[in-house]
């Protein structure tokens, strides 16, 4: 899923790095086939559009990283699952003492990195610093700067210190990847502690991870897996259709999964995505610093027939920023349901009777025009006239997300619990509500799980409330195999692409 | 030594032009290492790395000073070495551009003659009509005309993409280029062959010729005798021009065929405003173009006498 921005890749990786959502039930992977009937030497080809940048995640490496290494040639602590759930990998149990302000972490026995070297508390701590330090282009630098302290009393012991407390800790730590600490460049070699290890990267070709035979866990259905890499969604296709792939990862066109669908060669697999497409107004500046017009503007628009004009029948309209993946996902679409003349009134009591003109940014890559031309027609039938300023992503990055230099704009938000974004009234949409900031950041500080969703929910509906932004609807997520091959992750929640279980028939 | 000379100017000039540009654009580079949600720190950090944050003046000073020790730096985003991703990235296009170039000679020169010396029967306007419309089709249409055709439906060679072990198995690399060569070829020898057919036609009507034929040689006897050199000179500029836009333009063939060529490193480096790859993959492209006028020039020289005497000439 990506939705890159040129900055592509890196915006829509960090905004992928988000949220945790315990997608109770989710299917997680792909069935597998029976166990007899896999070839555990099988090279798996899986075709990405998401060739990332360089090799580390604190470097601006983009989403298409995280798709190729995390759990693959990096654990963490935790991992955020294909079902959106936190599991514990490198720690082996953790105890959270009574005032929530330390964690005391024991780390899993017998870990190896890929240079031998055993994992010690001094790696881990070493590597939550690497991601918080002033280097660091991590986007989860700032959900980790409650950390006050680490301490390592010895080699398998950590001990988190915050300066106030932090449920999503262990979540947040999920994105941390566990390095050596011996100081190698990242960038552009590797030395974690997963299934796989670096075999060769061929920057706009490919990059290919070997079995690693030394690893502590559960081994690889498979001998290793290539990532081939592709600018253009049909080569990918055909890749696929003439056999050079195994699995496309994210497929980003509804038109091209028929020649899959009617062919009995090949499965698709449509997941959970957490991507959410939106009409963010610059909530600071008139009018849309004015709730009723934000109101009027999200009930003018037939966001059905949108998302239907761009996925077919799939997808989702969500009402609110927050899919339903999301433990405090509550269904608000009836908020500001489509209602042109409800649009017309509540623009008149704005006094915006006759109207106004107001200017999308509208970045230059799919879906964003064709959504920027449909809202010009459905803004049209309530007065409201629509300039289209097409604008690349670095522009955007530049324009918009840096300087605040715009009225509206389009854009993908992939990250997993994002809904933070609205508790900072710096961020470039400039929704500033005291009650909504509040809930959100006194979640954090929650005893249980369900005293933060619950708070979490509140925030949602007022942020929806207030139509802080015009959510325009939920992307799917679809991955295409080969029938043959089955055991990938279908959700691909923050980017991620464990290849680990997948299994190729043949033997 | 004076087109030497000339060749070095062109390098710098065309870099020096590029540098400007290239700066002119909106948007900061360090915008390509930073995601949403970074803050002030996060962002000066990227600007320092990729050095924008320096005045421009000395971003083109330390730029003129890298590129007269050939150094075009490390890639702002990957960190890995421009010249060698450019060098692992010419092993794809080179053998493209230069099978696609040699196979379109190939194919235009005998039917381009054809074209003209038969010029009034049937398949000498059949050649005419096809070449016409070899010239209006965009090459990405084509490409993907083959893709379908051969790769999808016949599934005879792959749709795309480059064996991850480059050529360490040539047969593989060689499937991998057999849809893009021939696309080019396509493309190319259609116009190459209305070149060749009018030059063939001037010499035709010129008056050696006619002596010749007078003088009884057949019009085979003559062309190859006497024709086949004159014609040459113009139609050697053509293909110095052909040659130069085929490794400039190979970008299109690249995407459609997922080959990781420099056509690509070009594109994804602007995408990214990756500076230092756009500027050394330019910077190379300006060179091959110019080596390949230089060439066209001694070769033009070599086939015709006349043009020995001159100082400069020919087709860069």
């Amino acid at each position: 899923m990506l939705r890159s921005f040129s900055i592509p890749t890196s915006l829509a990786c960090c905004i992928k790095l988000g949220i945790v959502g315990f997608f109770a039930s989710t299917t997680a992977f792909a069935p597998s086939l029976h166990a007899a009937d896999f070839d555990a030497n099988a090279s798996i080809n899986i075709g990405s559009l998401y060739e990332p940048q360089n090799l580390d995640n604190t470097a601006g490496a983009g989403q298409g990283i995280n798709e190729a290494f995390n759990g693959n040639v990096y654990e963490a602590l935790f991992r955020l699952s294909d079902s959106g759930a936190v599991e514990p990998v490198l720690a082996k149990d953790y105890k959270v003492s009574e005032d929530g302000l330390a964690y005391i972490f024991t780390l899993q026995p017998g870990v190896k990195f890929h240079s031998g070297e055993p994992l010690t508390a001094k790696d881990v701590k070493h590597s939550i610093e690497r991601v918080t330090g002033p280097d660091s282009k991590s986007s989860r630098k700032n959900s980790l700067k409650g950390i006050a302290s680490i301490e390592t009393p010895d080699d398998a012991t950590v001990v988190i210190k915050l300066s106030a407390r932090s449920i999503s800790l262990p979540y947040n730590l999920s994105y941390v990847w566990i390095v050596n600490d011996s100081g190698k460049d990242l960038k552009s070699a590797e030395n974690g502690t997963g299934p796989y290890k670096l075999g060769d990267w061929r920057r706009g070709s490919s990059l290919s991870l070997a079995r690693f035979e030394g690893y502590w866990g559960t081994k690889p259905t498979n001998s290793g897996v290539t990532f081939r890499y592709f600018t253009d969604a049909t080569a990918l296709n055909n890749a696929l259709l003439t056999g050079s792939v195994d699995i496309i990862t994210s497929v980003q066109s509804p038109d091209s999964l028929k020649q899959f669908q009617t062919n009995k060669s090949f499965t698709v697999a449509e997941g959970q995505s957490t991507t959410k497409l939106l009409l963010a107004y610059n909530d600071r500046v008139a009018p849309f610093d004015n709730v009723k017009v934000r109101k009027a503007l999200a009930r003018a628009i037939d966001k059905k027939k949108l998302l239907n004009a761009v996925w077919g029948d799939r997808g989702l309209v969500i009402g609110s920023f927050v899919p339903p993946t999301d433990p405090w996902y509550v269904d608000l679409t009836k908020v500001d349901d489509y209602n042109v003349e409800s649009a017309k009134a509540l623009l008149a009591e704005a006094g915006l009777k006759d109207g106004f003109t107001f200017t999308i940014d509208t970045p230059n890559y799919d879906p964003h025009p064709l959504v920027a031309q449909f809202l010009q027609t459905e803004y049209a039938k309530i007065g409201v006239k629509v300039n289209i300023n097409i604008i690349t992503a670095n522009e955007w990055y530049s324009k918009v997300y840096k300087a605040h230099d715009f009225q509206a704009t389009l854009q993908e938000h992939v990250n997993h619990r994002d809904i933070v974004f609205y508790s900072n009234p710096d961020f470039y949409w400039g929704y500033n509500n005291s009650k909504a900031i509040d809930l959100v950041k006194s979640s954090e500080a929650s005893m249980t799980t369900d005293e933060q969703t619950g708070r979490l929910k509140e925030a949602n509906t007022q942020i929806a409330e207030d139509a802080a932004s015009n959510w325009l609807y939920l992307y799917p997520q679809i991955v295409v195999s080969k029938a043959s091959v089955t055991g990938y992750p279908v959700n691909g929640l923050n980017s991620q692409f464990f290849t680990s279980a997948i299994q190729k028939g043949g033997k | 030594m004076r087109r030497s000379a000339i060749l070095l100017v062109s390098v710098v000039l065309a870099s020096a032009v590029l540098f400007v540009l290239l700066r002119l654009l909106p948007g900061d580079p360090a915008n390509a290492l930073v995601s949403v949600g970074a803050d002030a720190t996060q962002i000066e950090a990227a600007r320092r790395q990729v050095g924008s944050d320096l005045p421009l003046f000395q971003q083109f000073l330390r730029f003129l000073t890298d590129i007269a020790k050939l150094d075009f730096g490390v890639s702002f985003v990957s960190g890995a070495s421009v010249l060698r991703e450019i060098g692992d990235r010419l092993v794809v296009t080179l053998p493209l551009t230069l099978s696609a170039f040699i196979s379109s000679i190939i194919v235009a020169v005998p039917v381009g003659i054809l074209a003209a010396v038969r010029q009034r029967t049937w398949y000498g306007a059949g050649i005419s009509v096809i070449s016409q419309l070899g010239i209006a089709v965009p090459a990405f249409w084509i490409g993907i005309l083959l893709v379908t055709l051969f790769a999808v439906n016949l599934q005879l060679v792959p749709s795309g993409g480059f064996p991850t072990d480059g050529w360490s198995a040539p047969i593989d690399s060689i499937e991998a280029l057999i849809l893009p060569v021939a696309t080019i070829t396509l493309v190319m020898s259609a116009s190459l062959i209305r070149y060749v057919r009018s030059a063939t036609e001037e010499v035709m009507s010129s008056d050696y010729i006619r002596t010749a034929r007078a003088l009884g040689a057949t019009l085979t006897g003559a062309l190859v005798r006497h024709g086949i050199r004159n014609g040459a000179v113009p139609v050697i500029s053509i293909l110095c021009i052909e040659l130069a836009s085929t490794l400039l333009g190979a970008v299109v063939i690249e995407r459609v065929f997922a080959l990781p060529g420099l056509g690509s490193m070009l594109l994804l480096g602007i995408e990214q405003r990756d500076y230092p790859n756009v500027q050394g993959v330019l910077v190379v492209s300006t060179m091959l173009v110019l080596i390949a006028g230089f060439a066209a020039d001694v070769i033009q020289r070599l086939v015709d006498p006349r043009l020995r005497g001159r100082v400069s000439g020919g087709a860069s």
